[in-house]
């Protein structure tokens, strides 16, 4: 992700494999908008929720989950030493989310239509209408986290960024009751479908897999994204973000540790109390303990040693290991163990259309991304705000 | 095996209850296991 500048041209290989995406995003959204979604989706009455559900909404709202982590642990439980990583995590949530939004854009039939719940006619009885409002709402909360950055960048609006300053714990707050909520909630879409998801992910305690997965995700995301930003924004930094940088992934490490540990007992609890044994035998059963015991004991037990030995490569590839294993899991969920006794001619596989408009989404994320933290104070604290900083 | 609901239940229920048991066990030992080394650092 080397920039122009340090470059002296645009034509760096990631800038040109970035371009290629977005070029063919655009000629997929055209297509998206103007022929409507079977013209570039393999959805169907069966499956009307296809990765722009399972990748781009599940997965999105997952890995953005480090933004409320990090936030209430700096300022709820006290660890202020973790204060120069709330400012990156606030901006990947807050980018994760705005791109959540952006891409049901493409999911829903009629999008402008996507207020109406909000606004217009309120469905109080539906767990998606919980999640919609959910998401508005610490949509915005996540944009107000982050606006002290843009207003210190663009100075004359000290009135604005001091009340938004004054205001960080009751965001801080409402974002760690919103986050539970609507985490939680994702899960819970999946319990009114008992006959499509396979006995061993469908479990009364969805919700709660959810929100438990939600903060190991967001944690080894921050870890992660800490990992790639230390390579590529080093001069961006500040002493107290490089200071609180090692401490924090090592911290991570053991919370994710034990959280992960929680929610291998909670997997153990669904599958004895559902008495799902039998399954196990089957292929589905072998898919399953891939994902169990590949992708979440093992991630667990290697973040407990990257923390005993204190070893930061070791936590830093087990944070891309959860986070894939988190994709894994809500693709699971979402679409390899839906709809599993439909015949093989029915099943769900992505487009290319599909898949397209997926990475495009990626790419614009990670573009603003780097068009913000190289501007803004994010890894850094403005020097006109030392004292003042929140 | 399971003649009624009522038996299904309290097999299912037996055996978790025993397995939640081993599980808090086991969180004591994990616990330790990641902890132990943190007493000449004492940092978290």
């Amino acid at each position: 992700m080397t920039t122009e500048t340090q470059k002296g041209t645009l034509f760096t290989p990631w800038n040109i494999v970035a371009g290629i995406i977005l070029a063919a995003g655009v000629v997929v959204t055209i297509m998206r908008f103007t022929m409507g979604l079977g013209s570039v989706t393999n959805l169907s009455d069966n499956n009307p929720w296809g990765i722009w559900i399972g990748f781009d909404l599940l997965c999105g709202v997952a890995l953005a989950a480090g933004g409320y982590t990090t936030s209430a642990a700096c300022y709820i439980f006290g660890f202020k030493r973790f204060h120069g990583a709330v400012r990156p995590a606030i901006l990947t949530a807050f980018l994760g989310y705005a791109l959540v939004v952006f891409a049901l854009n493409y999911d829903v039939g009629r999008p402008w239509r996507l207020p109406y719940p909000i606004f217009y006619q309120q469905g109080t009885t539906s767990i998606l209408f919980e999640v919609g409002l959910c998401v508005f709402i610490y949509l915005t909360v996540l944009f107000l986290e982050y606006l002290p950055a843009a207003l210190e960048w663009k100075r004359g609006f000290d009135k604005y960024r001091d009340i938004l300053v004054k205001l960080t714990m009751g965001l801080t707050i409402l974002g760690v009751i919103l986050s539970t909520l609507h985490q939680s909630s994702l899960g819970a879409l999946y319990l009114i479908a008992p006959s499509k998801l396979h006995p061993l992910w469908y479990t009364p305690y969805l919700p709660v897999m959810f929100f438990m997965s939600s903060m190991f995700a967001g944690m080894s995301m921050v870890i992660f994204e800490g990992t790639l930003s230390h390579k590529h924004f080093h001069h961006k930094m500040d002493d107290e973000y490089n200071l609180g940088y090692e401490d924090l992934q090592m911290a991570f490490s053991k919370a994710a540790a034990w959280i992960m540990a929680g929610y291998l007992a909670m997997k153990l609890l669904g599958l004895a109390m559902d008495n799902r044994w039998q399954y196990l035998g089957t292929g589905y059963g072998a898919w399953w303990l891939v994902e169990v015991v590949g992708f979440v004991a093992l991630p667990c037990y290697a973040y407990a040693v990257a923390y005993r030995d204190r070893n930061l490569k070791l936590a830093r590839f087990t944070a891309l290991w959860t986070v894939l294993g988190i994709v894994l899991n809500r693709f699971n969920v979402s679409l390899v163990a839906f709809n599993w006794q439909l015949p093989s001619v029915d099943r769900y596989f992505p487009s290319a259309g599909e898949i397209i408009i997926s990475l495009f989404v990626v790419t614009i994320g990670v573009i603003a991304f780097r068009f913000i933290v190289t501007r803004m104070p994010i890894f850094y604290v403005h020097p006109a705000y030392k004292d003042s900083s929140h | 095996m399971f003649n009624t609901l009522q038996d299904l239940m309290l097999h299912n229920k037996s055996i978790t209850y025993v397995l939640m048991g081993v599980v808090l066990i086991c969180f004591v030992g994990f616990w330790h296991f990641l902890t132990d080394k943190e007493e000449r650092k004492r940092r978290y």
